[in-house]
């Protein structure tokens, strides 16, 4: 799931700032989830803002609705027929939804609400952790399903670093090393003969080659 | 070429030291410490923006004691360059006559004054030494691109004995020694014990034959300094008896103990086979080395200048 955290509201106010109707958009994927940016989280900003907007005697208009997914435009279009009715979109998607909306209307502005942080897995009510990159060429195998480019903060392919003590990483102890977990994984599999090998320098032209990736498939094109 | 590999492979006891580049542009502070290690150790490190702290670079600083007639060991880490820039600056070190190589991951700019900056950690240290090997030994850059002419380096890194999981230290030594190092300079010694430990598992992967062990010592200058290692330096272990023996005595001699601790611990190493020199990581104190190489009877230097 793409994670996202709510921007400062006096940031957001900021931003509004110009605009007298304003659509506060919502994504009920990913930013729903992780409860930044789902039905409830825009009805409670919608509110927020227009009592915000009122306590300082602004004349504005503030509504809100809620897409299932902002960055699918199968999706976006439903805003065909009411957009006109506002000068702004709040967006509560995740930067591709933003994107995906501006995208669709160049006309109007649309505002992110949101930080957009990382690829990762709910692992407890309230806490989320990154375990993906994104990196185009997945090493889970290699690494006993444990990604050290997400989870080890130097992104070491032949780690450990000299800071791992006790399980723990040195730049946050709060933090497990990644790879005393892939080595516990490995040992646990009989597998680490897997790390004897160097690994070799990643090919980051799979990730940032030549700017924005694609995924282009045919069998998926109607 | 190295004196350092020079007396490495002349079966020498190797001494080497750490010179930390200033915070500012003036080469004369390089030049004070080139004047306090000349003639007391065999080569000399130039940390690379340790702790990613802002300095002089350590290509410039390793230039200007080349200069002053010192032997510099250029310490690279992979934190702040992309391989592009990394195989660049391998070409211009040895270009300007820099003959030693340590190759690092590098401490991550979290620790340091400047943690909005973007860690690069393109390579890692394995993969950077793996790289600088193939340029010296194939004059070739990562992807196979040949060079018009190799740099001509000794190439070394680091190990830590005392981070976790003690077996997996063996492993990422020999993947270091595999890469390309030739030397290794460890993180300070202060629990002999485990470096016994680590360094029998290493002799018996026969890792001792293929790459010289330096042992790393930084000498303590107070009781407050032995426990700010133990508590607040990762990577570092000062067992309980040797933040004691440093409590135990008068402030005003600890440092003459935290000197002795060091003659002591050199004189151990010395006695140890697959131990094949020291480096002294006297922190901002480079006048302490001096006195231990003197005291350690590692004096004098064999070919070193007058």
């Amino acid at each position: 799931m793409i994670t996202a955290e709510q921007k400062p509201f006096d940031e957001i106010r900021g931003m509004i700032a110009p605009y007298r109707r304003l659509l506060v958009l919502g994504c009920g994927s990913c930013v729903a989830e992780c409860a930044a940016g789902g039905e409830k989280e825009t009805a409670m900003l919608g509110s927020a803002l227009r009592m915000a907007a009122k306590m300082n005697g602004e004349d504005v208009r503030i509504e809100e609705k809620t897409l299932d997914r902002q960055c699918v435009r199968e999706f976006v279009v439903l805003l065909d027929e009411t957009l006109d009715r506002y000068d702004a979109i709040l967006s509560l998607g995740c930067g591709a939804g933003v994107q995906a909306v501006a995208d669709m209307y160049p006309e109007i502005p649309v505002i992110p609400a949101l930080d957009t942080e990382f690829i990762g897995e709910t692992k407890d009510q309230g806490y989320w952790v990154e375990s993906c990159v994104g990196c185009g060429d997945c090493m889970l195998y290699e690494f006993g399903g444990v990604c050290p480019l997400a989870r080890c903060a130097k992104h070491l392919l032949n780690g450990p670093c000299g800071g791992s003590m006790n399980g723990r990483c040195e730049v946050d102890p709060e933090q497990p090393c990644a790879w005393q977990i892939i080595i516990d994984r490995l040992g646990r599999f009989d597998a680490l003969e897997r790390l004897e090998a160097i690994h070799p320098p990643k090919d980051w032209s799979r990730k940032q080659g030549r700017g924005p990736r694609k995924i282009m498939r045919e069998d998926q094109q109607r | 070429m190295s004196r350092l590999k020079h007396i490495l492979e002349s079966g020498a006891f190797a001494v080497t030291a750490e010179c930390g580049p200033p915070k500012g542009a003036d080469p004369g502070v390089v030049l004070k410490k080139a004047d306090i290690l000349r003639g007391r150790v065999d080569a000399v490190n130039v940390t690379d923006n340790q702790t990613a702290i802002v300095r002089m670079s350590s290509l410039a600083a390793c230039s200007l004691l080349k200069g002053a007639g010192l032997d510099p060991v250029l310490q690279m880490v992979v934190r702040d360059r992309n391989r592009i820039a990394l195989q660049s600056d391998v070409l211009g070190a040895s270009a300007l006559g820099i003959r030693n190589l340590l190759c690092l991951s590098g401490d991550h700019p979290c620790f340091g004054n400047q943690p909005q900056a973007l860690g690069v950690f393109d390579l890692d240290s394995i993969q950077f030494l793996q790289a600088v090997k193939a340029m010296r030994d194939e004059g070739r850059i990562l992807g196979g691109e040949a060079l018009s002419s190799a740099p001509d380096l000794f190439i070394g890194a680091a190990a830590n004995p005392f981070a976790d999981p003690l077996p997996f230290r063996v492993v990422r030594l020999a993947k270091k020694i595999a890469a390309g190092a030739q030397f290794i300079q460890t993180q300070c010694i202060y629990n002999l014990e485990r470096f016994v430990e680590w360094l029998d598992r290493a002799r018996d992967r026969g890792l001792t034959e293929k790459a010289f062990i330096l042992g790393g010592l930084t000498p303590l200058k107070s009781a407050a300094m032995a426990r700010y290692m133990k508590n607040k330096v990762s990577g570092m272990d000062v067992p309980d008896d040797i933040i004691r023996r440093m409590e135990g005595v008068p402030k005003e001699n600890q440092r003459e103990e935290g000197i002795r601790i060091c003659v002591e611990t050199i004189e151990a190493l010395k006695a140890m086979p697959g131990v094949s020199g020291v480096h002294i990581m006297a922190i901002e104190w480079e006048e302490a080395v001096g006195e231990i190489v003197e005291r350690a009877l590692l004096l004098p230097r064999s070919d070193a200048p007058a």
